[in-house]
Formats: C-alpha cells, sequence, structure tokens
C-alpha cells in the first residue's frame, strides 16, 4: 500500500516546503516497513495495556484554586485581541455577504 | 586539562552539604565555579540552551540559609533538562517552535528542588522534544562528548550528562521515554536513573509520550540518585498519574548484602548485534556481583525482539498527538520549524492512528506491550534485579546516526522496552573500551523497586571506581 505523504502531512497540520516532502517521503517508508513486524503477531485475546499505573480515577477536591491570571496565560500568545486569542481560520474566509 | 581533584563540583553531594553546612564553603563559591566551568567549557561542548541570568541564581545563593535541617541538596548548583517548564526562564524543549517561550509556572520537579536549597544555572541542550538519542536532534548546535569532542553525548538527555561529567554542575534532573536518561548517562559515564513510572510527578515535563515518560536524576554517583530521588518522589496532585505509595529514604538504605541475591541476565539482549567488548564488560560486571555473594541466571524475554517496533508504534502515535498543541495561537511559532526527526515522527505517529490502520498498527501495539509486561513479570519471578547493556556498540561519531534514521531508531533496543512496561532501570559505568570509550550496564528493577536497584548500583560502585574516572579536556 502506498502511504501518502502529502495525506500525512496535512492530518497532521504540517504545510511541507518541497524540499521537507521530499526529504520525509524518501525517509518515512523504511521506517514504517521496520515497524511493519507488529501485523503478523498472532495477539487475539489479548488485552490493549494503555497505561501502567496502578491508581484509577483519581479525582481532586472541588475547590477554587489559584491559577493564571489572563495576562500571564497570554503572555506568549503571538497575537492577541482585548484579551483575547486571535485563532486563524476555521472555516474559509466566505466573501459573498 | 581537567584538575578535577581541585574543582568543588567534583565532590559528592553529600561532601559538599557536609562543607556548606560547616561553612568551609559557601553556595556563591558552587555558583562561581559553576559559571566559570560553563564559560570555559561549554563553547566546545554546547551542553546549556539558556544559561540562568547569574543575578538570579547568585541571588538564590547569597539568601539560602544552610543549617542542620537543611536538605543536602540545599546551596548546591544543579540544571534541568530544557525540557522541564521554569518560570520566567526560557524552555524550548530543543527545538525553535519554543524559542521565545517563557513559561508563566514551574515544573513541580523543579519546585521541589527550589524548595530542598537547590541553585538552579541553566537549561540543558537535547534532542528536541526528547526525539532522539544523540543529542544531534537540536536546534541549538549538536552537544559534544567531553571523553571524544567528536563523538556523541547520547540523548536525548545529553546536554545534562555532559554538563554533569564536566564538572558545571553537581547534578541534573533529565527525562527518559525511550532511555533518554540511561543512555547519555553511559555514554558520558555518569549515573542515571529511570524511575518506576508514576514515581516522580512529569507535571511541567514538556510531553513527549505521556504514557512511557519519565522524570529522573543524573548525576556522578548512585548516591548521589538517592539523594535527589528522596527529593523529587511522590504524590503530586498535579499530575493525576503520580503514585501514592510511600518514598523511601532510598539514601539510608544503599548498603546491603547481596547473598542470596539473583541477576536475571535476559539471553536475547546478549547475542549478535550486541558489540563484543561491551558484552565481555558486563559479564565482567555480573561476575564481580558474584564475588559479592549474588547469583547470576538466565532468563527469557521472548519480546524483546519486538521492542522497537512497539515502542515507536506507541511512542510516535502519543508524540503526534501531544505536539499537536504547538499550532502558534496560544504560544510557539509555526509547526514548519520542526526537525525532519520530528516531523516524521509526528507522521508516523498519524499514519499508526489512522482510520484503517489503527487496529493493525496501534492497537496492536498495545496489544503486545501487554505480552511483554507478563514476560518481565514471568523473568521477575526467577531473580530479583536483570542486568543489561545500555547501547548495542561503540559510541557513535556526530552524524552517523542523525543522518540514518532507521539505525538511529534501532540505537535503542535496550532501553525501551523499560518505558514501554513501566519498570525502574539504573544506568551505571561498566568500564571503558580498548579505545578509552565508556560503557555502562543497566541494572533493571520491579515496580517500585528503586530502593533495590540503587543498593546494586551502590555496592558495585563500592567495589569499582569506572564512575570516578574523568574526561581530560
Amino acid at each position: 500500500m502506498k502511504i501518502s505523504i502529502k495525506n500525512l502531512a496535512q492530518l497532521a497540520n504540517l504545510e511541507l516546503s518541497s524540499s521537507q516532502l521530499q526529504t520525509l517521503e524518501e525517509s518515512i517508508p523504511s521506517v514504517i516497513e521496520h515497524m511493519d513486524e507488529i501485523k503478523h503477531l498472532d495477539l487475539s485475546g489479548v488485552k490493549q495495556t494503555n497505561a501502567v499505573i496502578e491508581e484509577e480515577n483519581v479525582y481532586r477536591e472541588d475547590d477554587v484554586e489559584h491559577s493564571l491570571t489572563q495576562d500571564e496565560a497570554l503572555k506568549n500568545a503571538p497575537n492577541t485581541y482585548n484579551g483575547f486569542l486571535v485563532v486563524p481560520y476555521v472555516f474559509e474566509e466566505n466573501t459573498d455577504a | 586539562m581537567f584538575l578535577r581533584r581541585t574543582q568543588m563540583l567534583n565532590k559528592s553531594i553529600s561532601e559538599l552539604s557536609k562543607l556548606l553546612k560547616t561553612r568551609q564553603i559557601s553556595s556563591v563559591d558552587l555558583v562561581k565555579e559553576s559559571y566559570a566551568r560553563i564559560e570555559s567549557l561549554d563553547p566546545k561542548l554546547h551542553s546549556f540552551i539558556t544559561i540562568r541570568d547569574k543575578k538570579d541564581a547568585f541571588n538564590d545563593a547569597e539568601n539560602i540559609v544552610i543549617d542542620n535541617t537543611s536538605s543536602p541538596l540545599a546551596g548546591i548548583p544543579f540544571s534541568l533538562k530544557d525540557a522541564y517548564v521554569t518560570e520566567n526562564v526560557r524552555t524550548t524543549a530543543g527545538n525553535k517552535v519554543l524559542d521565545a517561550f517563557i513559561p508563566p509556572y514551574n515544573a513541580t520537579v523543579y519546585t521541589l528542588l527550589k524548595n530542598a536549597g537547590g541553585i538552579l544555572v541553566g537549561k540543558n541542550n537535547q534532542d528536541a522534544w526528547g526525539h532522539g538519542g544523540s543529542t544531534e536532534n537540536t536546534s541549538y548546535q549538536t552537544a559534544h562528548n567531553p571523553w571524544d569532542l567528536e563523538r556523541i553525548t547520547g540523548g536525548s538527555s545529553g546536554g545534562s550528562a555532559a554538563s554533569i561529567v564536566s564538572g558545571m554542575v553537581s547534578f541534573a534532573i533529565g527525562e527518559d521515554t525511550g532511555g533518554s536518561i540511561r543512555n547519555p548517562s553511559s555514554i558520558c559515564n555518569i549515573s542515571g536513573l529511570k524511575v518506576t513510572y508514576g514515581r516522580v510527578s512529569r507535571y511541567g515535563a514538556i510531553a513527549y509520550a505521556s504514557s512511557l515518560d519519565s522524570v529522573g536524576p543524573m548525576a556522578k554517583s548512585v548516591e548521589d540518585l538517592a539523594i535527589i530521588l528522596e527529593a523529587i518522589a511522590g504524590k503530586d496532585p498535579k499530575d493525576a498519574t503520580s503514585s501514592q505509595r510511600p518514598v523511601d529514604q532510598y539514601s539510608l538504605h544503599l548498603q546491603t548484602n547481596l547473598k542470596g541475591k539473583k541477576i536475571g541476565l535476559p539471553k536475547e539482549f546478549f547475542v549478535e548485534g550486541l558489540d563484543p567488548q561491551c558484552k565481555e564488560i558486563l559479564l565482567k560486571a555480573a561476575k564481580q556481583f558474584e564475588k559479592e555473594g549474588a547469583e547470576i541466571v538466565e532468563v527469557s524475554i521472548p519480546y524483546l525482539r519486538y521492542g522497537v517496533s512497539i515502542y515507536y508504534l506507541i511512542a510516535m502515535s502519543e508524540t503526534s498527538s501531544n505536539l499537536a498543541r504547538y499550532d502558534a495561537v496560544r504560544y510557539g511559532d509555526k509547526r514548519e520549524l520542526f526537525s525532519p526527526e520530528t516531523m516524521r515522527r509526528i507522521m508516523i505517529g498519524t499514519y499508526a492512528l489512522s482510520a484503517g490502520y489503527a487496529d493493525e498498527l496501534y492497537k496492536k501495539a498495545q496489544k503486545a506491550r501487554t505480552v511483554l509486561i507478563q514476560e518481565f513479570d514471568q523473568a521477575f519471578e526467577k531473580c530479583d534485579v536483570l542486568l543489561s547493556p545500555v547501547i548495542p556498540g561503540k559510541i557513535r561519531k556526530i552524524g552517523e546516526l542523525i543522518n540514518d534514521p532507521v539505525q538511529n531508531l534501532l540505537e535503542d533496543l535496550y532501553t525501551v522496552p523499560i518505558n514501554l512496561v513501566g519498570l525502574p532501570s539504573l544506568a551505571i559505568p561498566a568500564g571503558f573500551t580498548s579505545d578509552d570509550l565508556p560503557i555502562g550496564m543497566q541494572l533493571i528493577g520491579k515496580k517500585f523497586a528503586e530502593q533495590e536497584i540503587l543498593q546494586f548500583g551502590h555496592v558495585y560502585q563500592q567495589m569499582t571506581d569506572w564512575h570516578i574516572r574523568e574526561p581530560g579536556m
């Protein structure tokens, strides 16, 4: 099966230059090929391990605690407006009114 | 040329603490030495990304009150891998995406060390996001090994290892997801501890793979590691995966009798693929333990042969998810600043999680992980600790691994399985090759058996002096 590096880049929110794309197209398939050996293992009836901890459902007290101020929370944001984060368009900009 | 014996920072933590508590030296003396060492050696080593503003470090050193109730860490200069957020001190995780990131809060491990009186002097160079075993995958210049400047420091906590062995700091906190504390510790001839998953809080540690990441100490001896571990282990309400189990007084119980203890050698680790000199050194180490009364047994963990594949399917999937947050909206610069190695991992992780492939790749890897855990449990019915190599061969020259993506991953085969099963592992110096390059070994324990592996390591360091040797730069 052919892997579309371009599609993966889009899913991963990576805008690649053509040279970046080329480097990845050349290097990714051999890494994936190596890991294919897992596909052939017979693991029917085995449960997945998602975590290696002993505890379950760890809760905290329902107390209000100090968190970051709005200024602290925004101080690393590249683009803010009146105390809000400016985000890129999610949908395409609609130019028909 | 190092004149190690005249350098204060080359002393053990307990020696330094005694000198500080009896006022024979001051914390300011140590911080001065630290910065002088950094200024003279780091232009060649690149073990730091950010040096903390000297006036802040000196301020801490001048104001600290050290008395008999103080922690043994009080007044002692240390560094943090740049994966730990430090309030008002730039934190990059080794990549330009966070080049301008100034965290508004502290990682728990830093808060604990600060409360103990430790003095932070800087943030260490690393493979970006933990992606690598050579500290070459960094936006901030490749780190160089003090033992041979043309060779790697190992990684991803390579900067931490180099700064300790070159006497810039007394100790550091590294981070280990697939070997990132053990690999550079071995390669730079220091001691490093990967803890049981959940033993130390991960709050404020920039995440690579959240089911595998561990926070741990790196220092010149097992005794030092035990002291640091006491200060940083424990439940943290801010990290729901941190363990509730009580923290032992590790440094008080390092002496032990090994009579009757069993050391397992996993046979799958001692086959071709392991450099003969390395094998010889490890078997000699096993013999040393036998002299102390321990028994060597062979064990088998068949799924070790799939370790690299299982690990990378899981780690790359988890990192593709964890790195999604770097979208240049709340913080950070554009994603196109990720390195090719990081992009590879994100994209392979995306692939392994995508519709149509998730069942046979990611989910299968998590099932294989279950089998590996069961096999380790079975091996531990026959022994108390496992002895293992750290890297398969000689320390690589700079440029070898970063330019060979598959080989780069295969180099991790002895370390990654331990993260998958969540067990603790201690990496300590075990000898030198015929061309004077360090070789380390792993002592792997059962869950939360940090005390036991530290005991084995301490016994070994009392019988040998590999860990005292220093590079002559």
